[in-house]
């Protein structure tokens, strides 16, 4: 509990391209050992303190992962007090996640917020002036802007997470009805009722674990709308950040008439970039259909993309958008600035801030390199749950699937073994415990609950 | 008027089953105690079913047992029959039952008491407890009679202002046609305790010869009866069957049509009762679908006719009772010799207590069993003697013992009720214990007895049967690393008929054993130098060798938790003062006021991160007043 090892992602907003993932605790280097493999061929565990190594991230299977700088601080002398290693990654923040799972998977736990400074503070490496700003950090929420983790996704996950648990609590309701009250007419679960309800659970941990690890939650990505008035230069947008050319592009107003959806990697960060029809009222009825399918995707985006013309100056139909906007993740875009610029831009800046407005033009392709590194400091703020640590919340699922899968894969062997139920019970046990930190059951109660609404026992 | 009647180290108010083992155990611990009853014919009683043990509560017994408690070979010597359950489900929920002669358990107790040295038993209805500002300073009884006492246990069960509800009839009562304790519960009130409302009930006796026992199922009692205490030898009486019958569609329909008379469905009833033992009408009503429900026929003694119907709670008029039992297979000409009832009851809020028993508010005042929410007799006796010995290490001003969830099913049931509270009967369960493997009921000696020891409770002729049984053990444990079995013929053939796989080299007997599907006996037939040890050691050696993997991992649990179990919260914490807890987390850690890191985790509303909270709170505190740690 207090002494196992953690780890985080830790990058400082702002410090884009690279992340940290750090490790504390007792077995910090071996786990890091683990998952590294030094170009010199040095070892971790060996290596002087405070020095600095070069090579690969290696995931299970052996491939290279990244490439990153990698230093050891062995406790006392860290910034926890404990050991501590930083995995400097520079492929961006796919690399960096994937770096994190990988040391997951090698035993570390993921970081609770505000738990390295709340150790070093436990172990005297703070003092007492910063206590309270530590409170903070614990407390600190993830709701800061943007959220990488897609939020609809991590719904779904979750959900599905929870279904497992609820499959798990049954099955484990069965088993210890019939245990502590063997002398009631409980039917009693056959071992291979047991071993088939857990083969059932075993594949659906693995069915998501397969989904997480093809990359599908992270290629469905953020999901980006770019909405405007018609003509404003959308499609030349989407096919500008796609670099080839998707979307039809003509100066006829109205040219997108339905809703196109691609996803781009805009340094490392997955988008799933939809573009739409103009927003206005339209007496042309298939149009109209695009439009109202616009609405839905906007309701349901992550980040807005609102895109005014600056050759034509604000009209109406912008006006009328910005209150939909601004309560948004968005990013104000005044295309075709290589005309005129009859935009008022403090008129929008009593909207939006000054840094989420972007000048730009498409025909010249100015202007698309701050949008780029605006989104992707945008992400990282929202990943940051404090300045100094990130925690990927289904980076979090992932970990915890993981060590329910290995405790489902206990049951069956012990069953093969022919051990007895308690023992299974044991790691059905630890099994749901495990996804209970996600859903957020994890006390006998639930148990004893489940076991009394669904066996009648009486006395 | 008041009279001053004596002076003792502890008084014990009751002498149900925690009653008992709490005076026992102070006398036994050299306090001088009384124990004072409203009945002298009452002590010990069981008011409902005639057994003891079952899964989790049997375990509960072997460590009384093993703590130096009564309960274990009380049962022992009085039981009629005897039956180990789940023995196919593995060790750590084998659980063994006894059917007890009721009579002979009550009489063999009140005994006990009386021969006990230090030990006073008298009759009298306790109106008050006496306080200063101190803390407790004895108790008064009804006829004026004033003790004074350095310690008091509360073990008044079910008696806090009893109701008794049978249909529409109800009226104050204890169970039993016994009187209430009315004056007490105001008493208790008026020291700013606070009482809940609980309820439960009890089935109706039948004459054994109005029974058609050919109508049904026998129950027999295991052929090589176990025993609960460790220090009891043999146990070779001859047993009595029990009998299993069904209710009967008929049944169904006799409470269907009476429901509207039930006081339970007409509201007269306000306690909450136990979901795990509903009354028959109750299981009817919820499990609709279920065509019967099985009925055991429990002998209540050797010397009485009186049979007990198990499964047949009911508060329906009486009546009633008669058409519902007649509908039942065997028991169509029954005579029902007592009425089955509901009795409603006060409690006091648990949470009020701390892990020592003792109330945060009153010092030197305790309680134990049915009065902290509990039910059951097993549930009531580890109380009791948890009770009983804290109140004797009070008066020593010693440290209180306290069970972790890691050393018993105790310090479980203990830690439950004391952080989380309950709002039913609170009734031990196996699964209630997050260290199964390490609580088996096998081993219950090995966890407690040194504590018993310790405490001065367990004496020496039981510590050194204890010592001697484990000296053993770790003998036959060192034996069997060291003889190895060659693969010649014979071994390999023992193995195959066991479907075991062959052996490849000289492979020592620890190895084999540790295979699920070998057995200690198969040992027996590799090795010619086989000793014969006693069986409790062989248990041992088993368990401890095939359940290696689980236990070893069970332990590491542990370890992990201790480091929070270990950190104490020091009085002074004030979590109304502590900035970034949650509003949630400040009200219960206030009002629960945990004892260590690790309790105050387990409280519903307290998250991880408000523990944290409370850990950098205290080092700030540590370290801007260093003298207070
Ligand atoms: N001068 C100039 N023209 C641009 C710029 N960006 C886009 N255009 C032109 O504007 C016209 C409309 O561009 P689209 O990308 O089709 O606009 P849209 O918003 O998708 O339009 P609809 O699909 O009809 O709603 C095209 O002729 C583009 O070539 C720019 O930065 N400067
Ligand atoms: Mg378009």
């Amino acid at each position: 509990m207090v002494d196992d090892t953690i780890a985080a992602i830790s990058t400082p907003i702002g410090a884009a391209g690279i992340g940290i993932v750090r490790l504390s605790g007792k077995e910090a280097l071996p786990i890091a050992e683990k998952v590294f493999s030094s170009f010199k061929h040095k070892s971790l565990t060996n290596t002087r303190n405070h020095s600095l190594l070069y090579g690969h991230i290696l995931d299970d299977t052996g491939k290279v992962i990244d490439e990153v700088l990698v230093s050891v601080m062995r406790g006392p002398h860290s910034f926890t007090a404990e050991d501590v290693v930083e995995i400097n990654c520079h492929g961006g923040i796919v690399a960096v996640r994937k770096t994190l799972e990988i040391v997951l998977k090698a035993g570390a736990r993921p970081a609770d917020p505000g738990e390295f400074s709340k150790r070093a503070f436990l172990n005297g490496r703070i003092d007492l002036a910063q206590a309270e700003s530590i409170i903070d950090l614990i407390n600190a929420k993830t709701e800061k802007s943007l959220k990488v983790a897609v939020n609809q996704l991590e719904g779904m996950l979750s959900g599905e997470i929870k279904e497992i648990s609820t499959e798990m609590l049954e099955l484990m309701a069965h088993i210890e009805a019939g245990i502590d009250f063997p002398e009631h007419d409980i039917e009693e679960i056959s071992r291979h009722k047991i071993e088939q309800k857990s083969g059932e659970i075993l594949a659906r941990i693995e069915h998501m674990l397969a989904l997480a690890d093809t990359g599908k939650v992270f290629r469905e990505g953020l999901r980006t709308v770019i909405i405007g008035k018609p003509n404003v230069g959308k499609s030349s947008l989407l096919n500008a950040l796609l670099k080839e050319k998707r979307a039809i592009v003509t100066d006829i107003p109205g040219t997108t008439r339905d809703v196109i959806e691609e996803i781009v990697s805009i340094r490392g960060i997955p988008l799933k970039l939809v573009d739409t029809a103009g927003i206005r009222e339209t007496e042309d009825v298939v149009e109209k259909i695009g439009v109202e399918k616009t609405k839905e995707v906007f309701a349901e985006s992550d980040l807005v993309l609102f895109m005014v013309d600056a050759s034509t100056g604000l009209t109406a139909e912008d006006r009328a958008l910005f209150p939909l906007v601004k309560d948004r993740n968005s990013l104000v875009i005044v295309n075709k600035t290589d005309v005129t610029q009859e935009v008022n831009v403090s008129e929008i800046e009593t909207h939006f801030r000054g840094e989420d407005i972007i000048e730009m033009s498409l025909l010249y392709g100015r202007g698309l390199d701050r949008l780029e590194k605006r989104i992707e400091e945008m992400v990282y703020a929202g990943l940051s749950s404090s300045q100094e640590e990130i925690v990927v919340s289904n980076v979090r699922h992932k970990d915890a699937l993981e060590r329910a899968l290995r405790s489902i894969k206990d049951v069956l062997s012990a069953m093969r073994a022919g051990l007895p139920t308690d023992c299974m019970a044991i790691d059905l046990r630890t099994a749901w415990e495990t996804l209970g930190e996600i859903t957020g059951e994890s006390v006998s109660e639930d148990l004893v609950d489940q076991i009394f609404s669904r066996f009648c026992i009486g006395k | 008027m008041e009279y001053y009647a004596g002076e003792y180290d502890v008084v014990v108010i009751g002498t149900g089953h925690a009653g008992c083992e709490a005076a026992l155990a102070a006398a036994r611990m050299g306090c001088s105690t009384l124990v004072l009853t409203l009945n002298m014919e009452n002590v010990a009683f069981m008011p409902c079913n005639p057994a003891v043990g079952g899964p989790a509560k049997g375990h509960l017994v072997r460590e009384i047992d093993a703590l130096g408690g009564e309960m274990g070979i009380n049962t022992d010597h009085t039981n009629i029959q005897v039956r180990m359950l789940n023995t196919g489900k593995g060790p750590a929920v084998h659980a063994l039952r006894a059917q007890a002669d009721k009579k002979l358990y009550q009489i063999r107790m009140k005994k006990v008491l009386e021969n006990q040295e230090l030990l006073d038993l008298k009759q009298a209805l306790v109106e008050r407890v006496l306080v200063s500002d101190d803390g407790v300073i004895g108790v008064e009884t009804r006829f004026g009679a004033v003790f004074k006492a350095k310690a008091v246990v509360i073990t008044t069960g079910t008696f806090l202002r009893g109701r008794i509800i049978i249909g529409d009839v109800s009226y104050s009562g204890g169970p039993n046609g016994q009187e209430p304790s009315v004056g007490l519960a105001d008493s208790l009130r008026g020291l700013g305790l606070e009482l809940g409302r609980f309820k439960t009930g009890t089935p109706p006796r039948v004459h054994r010869k109005s029974v058609d026992f050919s109508k049904m199922i026998i129950q027999p009692g295991d052929e090589k009866p176990h025993r609960f205490s460790f220090m009891t030898k043999d146990l070779n009486r001859e047993q009595v069957p029990c009998w299993l019958t069904y209710t009967s569609e008929e049944t169904h329909r006799v409470i269907r049509d009476n429901l509207h008379r039930s006081p339970l469905y007409s509201g007269k009833i306000e306690g909450v009762g136990p979901r795990y033992c509903p009354s028959i009408e109750d299981k009817v009503v919820r499990f609709a679908d279920k065509p019967s429900h099985q009925i055991f026929l429990e002998p209540e003694g050797r010397d009485t006719e009186e049979m007990y119907v198990q499964g047949f709670s009911t508060s329906l008029p009486e009546d009633v009772q008669i058409k519902m039992l007649r509908s039942i297979p065997g028991l169509e000409h029954v005579e029902m010799m007592r009425t089955g009832y509901a009795i409603e009851y006060d409690i006091l809020s648990p949470t009020q207590l701390k892990l020592s028993l003792e109330t945060k508010k009153v010092k030197g005042l305790f309680s134990a069993g049915q009065i902290n929410g509990t039910s059951g007799y097993e549930e009531a006796a580890a109380q009791g003697i948890i009770a009983g010995i804290n109140a004797a290490l009070f008066v020593k001003q010693k440290e209180p013992l306290i069970l972790k969830r890691s050393d018993a099913y105790i310090g479980v049931l203990i830690d439950d009720l004391v952080t989380k509270g309950t709002n039913e009967p609170y009734r031990i369960m196996t699964s209630r214990a997050e260290y199964r493997l390490l609580l088996r009921q096998d081993n219950a000696d090995l966890r407690l007895t040194e504590m018993g020891f310790r405490a001065g409770l367990v004496k020496e002729d039981r510590q050194k049967a204890f010592e001697q049984k484990y000296k053993l053990v770790e003998q036959e444990k060192g034996r069997l690393a060291e003889v190895t079995v060659a693969p010649d013929e014979e071994v390999q053939q023992i193995l195959t008929a066991k479907d075991s796989s062959e052996i490849k080299q000289n492979t020592s007997l620890i190895d084999l054993l540790k295979r699920p599907e070998i057995t200690y006996e198969d040992l027996k037939k590799m090795d010619k130098n086989f000793p014969t040890l006693p069986e409790d050691v062989v248990e041992q050696v088993e368990v401890q060798v095939q359940y290696e993997g689980y236990i070893k991992r069970q332990l590491e649990q542990v370890e992990k938790f201790q480091r929070l179990e270990n950190k104490k919260i020091p009085d002074w914490v004030s979590y109304e003062d502590i900035r970034g807890l949650s509003t949630e987390a400040k009200q219960k850690l206030e009002r629960l006021k945990p004892l260590s890191v690790g309790q105050a985790s387990r409280i519903s509303g307290v998250s991880p991160a408000d523990i944290s909270v409370l850990l950098v709170y205290m080092e700030q505190k540590r370290r801007g007043c260093p003298q207070e740690d």
